[in-house]
């Protein structure tokens, strides 16, 4: 057996907070060989710099999780001018120290063996515009797709290598959708931070929204009512649904099974009307707030939603069944886009595009929030599949996670007496302190870690978004991989340009 | 293929009343164009000033103004002031920016004076999308507008995967520097002439992103607006409401 440091970190529970000074600091040599002794066990789920106010110098911090201890571990080094790259020795950290060599230009992380740009933020170079991976040969040739693509869809630039139809390696360049958003959300709390954050990622606002409220309400000393917080599950789970039976509808359109494509386009659309019934708005909007609810549920609502998830529900069964037991979907589907595990492993993939390849992660199960009931995840124990990577793993996943969701939203609106609404106000933060929340959101874990300063004030806010991860995971599934599948495994990830770029 | 067509049989038909037939179903706690009620408000000024997250409020003359092209809907300014209302007037669309400033309770829908899409386009436009930092929602309820729920290629209105199909460019988010080039480069690819929609607060004004010192150029300033779709994301009626009354389809049906 390896030795590990695990009794080194500061151990935190998701949801909570800690004071700064008790996360244990350490010079950096030691920090980089502790951390890369911990990734057979854990997961890198984020590693950012913090500055210290000279010149050059910063905090590194990193966040491992440990599914095992249903926790996170935490250190922290200080390091001035530049430190080691870990992302030669795990690929995990490719897209964060790129994102802190960008942030901070006077930070550089040495012998980084990818440091392209990762968002491009100012304009000293244009976007999507930098040193691809290139192949040469008479048959070679390239395909570049997007920034703006053929469908209502977010911009990104893809680079494929390929000689005939086969794709030997896909180069994926992001950063146009970036706002500057973790950059406004500093000096707060303001009015429009919880706003700002909802809109990370439009397709997971109930999941930001409830990492925003699990930060505030840690920072602030308040607790969510129980009910109210139920009913964040609730939200939570139709979101996940609204966005699975989307992507499964969009997978049939994309091999033109075309009755499957649009009873699911309108099926998806009666959860976000669902959605709608509890806030106004189809995506969840001003929903959750630090509290709790902003506003109520009660028992009759919860009766009047009850026969409409039964009623939808059983549409949604039939319109999957027909794509599930066509052969001619299934076809397309089988052992196309595999990631294996070990790459899923390497890579620090989340959600459930992990879990397709077989990797046992899920939030709402590892890292529970204390006394916080959630939907239960597919695999309680086995996977009721033999998950293998593919397009198809990923569809049916989707598919068992739909059944559990709606277990949870069934026995939510026969429990339900009632959750109060609840009025968002402003109460100081905790002086000096690091909170963390992580939630399971539809495409995998969302984390949010908050840092404040000496006068109370948000000093960093920090979004890692689940496609942070991800999108290596879509590039290597395309690796000898039909140019023309790229359509059906894209959509099988349905990654978020927005919550990436931030 | 007869398991198909007894799905097909067992689904129905779902294409939606609206707009032919009946307004939209909006939900219960659907929050459309606001209402104001200037007496009612004229004591809460600091607090309304102070509550909205994107000074979509303002004041001038002793008059106070609510920009629906800022707002976000998120109706803390009604939670605590009653002057303020949110109703369930769907129809937000306006072809000039000036009609989206609200200062009291009338309203109509207004009508394009510019008759040129409706006389070229009025029933055949051709849409090209671009996401310019849209955060993801907007573009999805532009996009259900293709399902059968909304149906809008009945009208004639379709989305395309070049803008050298285009009749008009649908931009959603705030335009970020880095979209700035594509953004511009997918107009110039349009054949002339070329009608130009923003969708959602962020295109219309910034919204949310206004301040933001990765969008630094407004939509309005780069390209002629055609038609402003006001919401956080709008509704799909709202879109599909505003869009045909542009192709001078006339307004859609009020919701009582």
């Amino acid at each position: 057996m390896t030795m590990t440091y695990s009794q080194d970190f500061l151990f935190m529970e998701n949801g909570t907070s800690v004071p700064l000074q008790n996360i244990p600091e350490m010079e950096f040599s030691l920090f980089r060989d502790k951390i890369l002794s911990m990734m057979d066990i854990c997961r890198t789920e984020a590693f950012f710099a913090l500055p210290d106010g000279e010149k050059g110098r910063y905090d590194l911090f990193i966040i491992l999780a440990d599914a095992a201890k249903k926790g996170f571990l935490l250190a922290k080094s200080k390091v001035k001018d530049s430190f080691l790259s870990l992302t030669s020795s795990h690929a995990s950290f490719n897209r964060f120290e790129r994102e802190i060599m960008e942030k901070y230009p006077d930070l550089k992380a040495e012998a980084h063996p990818n440091a392209k740009p990762l968002r491009f933020p100012g304009k000293e170079q244009e976007t999507g515009v930098m040193d691809y991976f290139t192949m040469q040969g008479d048959a070679v040739h390239e395909v570049a797709v997007g920034p703006v693509h053929a469908g209502v869809i977010e911009p990104g630039h893809f680079r494929f290598q390929c000689m005939g139809e086969k794709v030997y390696s896909l180069e994926i360049s992001l950063g146009y959708q970036h706002r500057d958003l973790e950059n406004m959300l500093v000096n707060g709390p303001a009015g429009a931070m919880r706003h700002l954050v909802e809109t990370a990622a439009g397709d997971s606002s109930i999941a930001a929204s409830i990492n925003y409220s699990r930060i505030m309400e840690s920072l602030c000393d308040i607790k969510a009512d129980e009910e109210a917080e139920k009913t964040r599950q609730f939200a939570l789970e139709l979101e996940r649904i609204a966005n699975h039976i989307g992507d499964l509808g969009a997978l049939a359109g994309d091999v033109a099974f075309l009755p499957t494509a649009s009873f699911c386009g309108r099926i998806r659309g009666e959860y976000l009307n669902m959605t709608a019934e509890l806030c106004g708005n189809r995506f969840g909007r001003n929903f959750v707030v630090p509290g709790g609810i902003r506003y109520g549920v009660d028992k009759e609502m919860a009766q009047k939603l009850l026969p409409k998830v039964k009623k939808v529900s059983r549409e949604l069964w039939k319109a999957l069944a027909l794509m599930f037991n066509a052969p001619t979907c299934l076809d397309r589907f089988e052992n196309t886009g595999r990631v294996s595990l070990e790459t899923a492993k390497a890579l620090g993939l989340t959600g459930m595009a992990a879990r397709a390849c077989g990797i046992k992660c899920d939030a709402r199960k590892d890292f529970p929030v204390k006394e916080v009931v959630s939907a239960q995840c597919v695999y309680e124990e086995e996977f009721p599949f033999q998950p293998n990577g593919d397009v198809l793993s990923r569809a049916l996943l989707r598919f068992y996670e739909l059944k559990k969701s709606h277990e949870y939203l069934f026995r939510y609106l026969q429990e339900l007496q009632n959750a109060p609404p609840c009025r968002e106000e402003s109460l100081p933060l905790k002086k000096e302190t690091l909170a963390l929340s992580v939630t399971e959101s539809w495409r995998g874990e969302l984390c949010h870690v908050a840092i404040t300063d000496e006068a109370g004030r948000i000093q960093l806010y920090k979004i890692v978004d689940p496609s942070f991860h991800n999108w290596e995971g879509l590039a290597m599934a395309l690796r000898d991989e039909e140019i023309s599948h790229f359509p059906i495994c894209n959509k099988s990830f349905n990654l978020s340009y927005c919550g990436h770029d931030l | 293929m007869w398991k198909a067509l007894k799905a097909r049989l067992y689904q129905g038909y779902r294409t939606g009343n609206f707009p032919v037939k009946a307004p939209p179903a909006l939900p219960e706690r659907f929050a459309g164009r606001a209402e104001v009620d200037q007496e009612k408000c004229a004591e809460y000024k600091e607090v309304l000033a102070e509550v909205c997250p994107v000074k979509a409020i303002s004041f001038s003359d002793g008059k106070i103004s609510l920009d629906m092209g800022k707002c976000i809907f998120c109706r803390k300014c009604a939670e605590k002031c009653e002057g303020i209302r949110f109703g369930k007037e769907y129809r937000l669309a306006a072809m000039k920016r000036e009609d989206l400033i609200v200062n009291n309770s009338y309203y109509t829908p207004p009508l394009p004076q510019d008759k040129s899409l409706a006389k070229l386009c009025g029933r055949s436009l051709k849409i090209r999308q671009v996401s310019a930092g849209g955060c993801a929602a907007c573009e999805l309820d532009f996009n259900v507008l293709n399902t059968l729920a909304w149906d809008m290629g009945r009208f004639g209105i379709q989305v395309v995967a070049s803008p050298r199909h285009a009749d008009c460019i649908l931009v959603t988010g705030p335009v970020t520097k880095n979209m700035l080039l594509a953004l511009k480069k997918t107009y110039e690819a349009a054949p002339r002439p070329v009608w130009v929609i923003a969708c959602g607060a962020c295109a219309v004004s910034g919204g949310l992103y206004e301040k933001s010192s990765q969008c630094e150029e407004k939509l309005e300033d780069i390209l002629k607006v055609d038609l402003y779709i006001p919401g956080c994301p709008p509704h799909p009626s709202t879109i599909l409401e505003g869009i045909m009354r542009l192709m001078g389809k006339g307004a859609g049906p009020e919701n009582k």
